[in-house]
């Protein structure tokens, strides 16, 4: 994971997740909000309708209880017209009844509605008086007195300290409405972002957890969103094997056609020799036949390395003899370690049965005395050990060679890297990168190191 | 035409005069006085000297200047004048609720007064301290061997039956002078028509009309009268006590209670000491006092319980209503067609 993130950071344009996260999280806050302004606004018209209703009621009550006298309008205020408005709040009031614009009671300084209400319905208006906000209701009536009509306006104000408390109880009430629903949709917007997301990690982990050279098709059961991305991502898998193939089958073949021309030049080469007559033309015919034999040694290399690469998608596993193997490789080294009058000191434990590729780690093993050999010093040792190192097999072997100058092993391992200090021998530079691949594809480890009294220790714990 | 009736009669009642009348003024001086504290209050100074002098105990460098007014004078002193005083006691409940209704209380919040019970404040502007029930009030002797009435229909039949025997001898309200007598009145005709009908057979008999309870707890001493109806139960009680002849009667149908109320006018140069007196007086130790040493019922619900036909009377904006000047002048002269007969 982390490891994926590390590489691709410079190429993210954000997170998928984290997007989608987001916009739901917005959503889920601008609902809030909505929520909120809703709750607060039907709960505040409910609270004003309620007020207004009784006010109505109040100054309905008063109206209901206007009669006519012979010398005028009676008046008489029910006890109920103020103590209803008492009874749902705690709210001041004030009242004013108009006859033909007199007033007749109550204080003259509530103020008047702009437009005076008709006879049908009262007009509820919101003013202030004495310092305070009050909402009114004015109501007309017409009494007619000795037949000529007489109307009687009235008016009933009161304070709204009531209906602003319970207007802050819902706005407090739809508030926590609000952040309770954000909070609840937060929550199933990550869980949804998460399940949503979720396939895509499965595919990325699921590539990242192959190895270097696995080139299978993904075939896990994906998301149909996620079916063109995979199945193009497939298409470049097949491709990419599919390159890869005709590379090293061209590498392998190459080899081929170069190895048969050479061992032809060689041939040549040494009759030429035998019947040379003057030492410059024998010189110069031995150089060829050394630059024939590391030509061949390279292609021999090339070859290997081409069918390491096929083999390793492939693998062959057989239990073979370790041990075996070891001494094989070595009869078929030793004619080249004699010519350089190097003694090979093997300390090998008899019959090791391993479980693997005997074919790969015999050019491993191969590549690996190859290399010693060439860049040993003539008449000295090369040490070779086998052993088993808990549930792995241990193959080491150190020279006495010229060790490795400043360069490092992962750079050793390289295709056609070789050391800065090897300028004078001939190599292809893919011995080292062979082992190290078959190291890999056994899931085991390559280790090579200078040692302090000179030469190069190399270790293959398979 | 009737609007300019009421108008005179308003007048002469509510009263327009440039000052209000002082009837009673006393200064609690301390030493070292550092601030005074203005009381105006309907209530008379015997009841609240212990009062001031616990609550100097507690702020000694309060001195208190206690101004006795009717609840007239002293609504007008208010509502007219802008006095300036720190708190404003008085028994009518109509008027104090008026004052705050009309905007002239200041709020005062304490933790003390937060813990009255509803029916004893109204919004945190108006605090009641005593409960005070309106009483029939009979004085034994003079009821010779007739049965004493325990509800208003038996006090009714009671007069019928014997007019010979009360003629002259009953006493109450005069309801265009008292403002508690008012108040119990409508308050009355509210609960039930009973109240018109013993308005009427009271009417019949001549009865004595009177300013106030103390006159008529005088009247009964003296034997100018048998039955007092509608007396602050709690001013007979403190006068009675030595008295076996008088016998307070809570009417069995209903009895209300008035509720002494407090508040702190919007003109208070002291607000601060007005709240501290407000909280002195509703706490528990201020209950006690008024319990034990002013001899005034203070604020107790379980009092109040009981009796289902105990009845506070409510703090609000209904009480405005009898305070309306038409119809409190209708209300008046019903009321004088059926007291003050020819």
């Amino acid at each position: 994971m982390k490891r994926r993130s590390m590489n691709h950071q410079g190429l993210s344009s954000g997170s998928l997740g984290r997007r989608l996260l987001m916009q739901l999280l917005f959503v889920a806050a601008v609902l809030s909000a909505l929520l909120y302004l809703a709750v607060r606004s039907v709960a505040n018209q409910a609270a004003v309708a309620t007020h207004d209703n009784i006010l109505g009621a109040s100054a309905t009550s008063i109206a209901e209880q206007l009669s006519s006298s012979g010398e005028g309008v009676v008046i008489d205020i029910p006890y109920s017209a103020f103590s209803m408005l008492g009874a749902i709040s705690e709210d001041r009031v004030f009242y004013r009844i108009d006859s033909n614009e007199f007033t007749v009671t109550g204080y003259e300084d509530l103020p008047r509605p702009d437009l005076l209400p008709t006879l049908q319905s009262p007009l509820y208006y919101s003013t202030r008086l004495r310092g305070a906000k009050v909402r009114a209701v004015a109501l007309m009536r017409v009494i007619p007195v000795n037949n000529k009509p007489v109307r009687v306006l009235i008016m009933v104000a009161q304070t709204r300290l009531g209906q602003n408390s319970i207007t802050a109880r819902v706005a407090n009430t739809a508030a926590a409405l609000g952040v309770g629903f954000f909070v609840v949709a937060g929550l199933m917007s990550w869980l949804a972002t998460r399940s949503t997301v979720k396939p895509l990690h499965m595919v990325a982990d699921a590539i990242s957890r192959r190895g270097a050279h696995d080139l299978r098709a993904l075939r896990s059961p994906i998301p149909s969103e996620l079916e063109p991305l995979v199945s193009s991502l497939n298409d470049f898998i097949l491709r990419l094997r599919d390159a890869l193939h005709k590379t090293e089958t061209f590498m392998a073949e190459a080899a081929h056609h170069v190895r048969t021309p050479l061992a032809t030049v060689r041939t040549q080469a040494e009759i030429a020799l035998r019947q040379a007559e003057t030492d410059a033309s024998r010189k110069t015919l031995r150089s060829v036949i050394r630059a024939v034999d590391e030509s061949s040694r390279s292609a021999n290399q090339l070859l290997d390395y081409a069918m390491i690469t096929y083999r390793s998608e492939q693998l062959s596993k057989d239990s073979f003899d370790y041990s075996a193997l070891v001494f094989d490789v070595m009869r078929v080294l030793s004619a080249t370690a004699e010519l350089k009058d190097v003694a090979l000191d093997a300390s090998v434990t008899p019959g090791i049965e391993f479980f693997g590729d005997r074919i790969l780690i015999e050019s491993a093993l191969h590549n690996l005395l190859d290399n010693a050999i060439k860049y040993s010093p003539e008449d000295s040792v090369i040490t070779l050990s086998l052993q088993k190192v808990n549930d792995q097999v241990r193959f080491k072997i150190c020279d006495r060679g010229r060790g490795l100058g400043d360069i490092n092993q992962s750079a050793l391992t390289v295709r056609f890297q070789r050391g800065d200090n090897v300028k004078d021998v001939v190599g292809s530079g893919l011995g080292l990168t062979i082992v190290e691949h078959v190291a890999e594809v056994h899931r085991g480890s390559f280790e090579i190191l200078a040692q302090k009294e000179g030469g190069t220790c190399a270790t293959l714990l398979l | 035409m009737r609007y300019i009736i009421v108008v005179i009669l308003l007048n002469v009642f509510i009263g327009v005069a440039d000052a209000f009348e002082v009837e009673d003024e006393e200064l609690f001086a301390v030493e070292n006085s550092r601030s005074q504290l203005r009381v105006l209050s309907n209530t008379d100074l015997a009841y609240v000297e212990p009062l001031i002098l616990a609550y100097q105990k507690r702020n000694p460098s309060v001195s208190v200047l206690y101004t006795v007014a009717s609840s007239k004078e002293l609504f007008s002193a208010i509502n007219n004048e802008q006095a300036k005083y720190d708190v404003v006691i008085s028994s009518a409940m109509d008027l104090q609720m008026k004052l705050v209704n009309d905007g002239l209380a200041q709020a005062h919040d304490s933790s003390v007064a937060d813990s009255m019970p509803r029916w004893a404040r109204w919004r945190n502007l108006l605090f009641a301290f005593t409960q005070e029930p309106a009483v029939l009030l009979v004085s034994r002797a003079g009821m010779r061997n007739l049965k004493l009435p325990q509800n208003r229909q038996e006090l009714l039949t009671l007069l019928r039956d014997n007019p010979d025997h009360f003629a002259g001898k009953i006493g109450t309200y005069d309801l265009r002078v008292s403002g508690a007598g008012y108040l119990f009145a409508t308050q009355d005709s509210r609960q039930s028509d009973m109240f018109w009908r013993l308005a009427e057979v009271m009417g019949a008999l001549n009865p004595k009309l009177y300013c106030c309870s103390s006159e008529m707890i005088d009247g009964l001493k003296t034997g100018e009268i048998i039955l007092a109806y509608n007396v602050v139960g709690s001013y007979a009680s403190a006068v009675l006590e030595k008295d076996s002849d008088g016998t307070i009667v809570p009417l069995s149908d209903y009895t209300h209670f008035m509720l002494r109320t407090a508040l702190i006018p919007t003109t208070a140069e002291r607000p601060e000491l007005g709240g501290s007196f407000i909280d002195f007086l509703i706490d528990a130790q201020g209950r006690q006092l008024i319990d034990e040493a002013a001899g005034l019922p203070p604020i107790d619900g379980k009092a109040l319980a009981k009796s289902q036909h105990f009845r506070p009377i409510t703090l609000g904006p209904g009480l405005l209503v009898y305070l309306d000047r038409i119809k409190r002048g209708r209300f008046l002269k019903e009321w004088a067609d059926a007291m003050v007969q020819p």
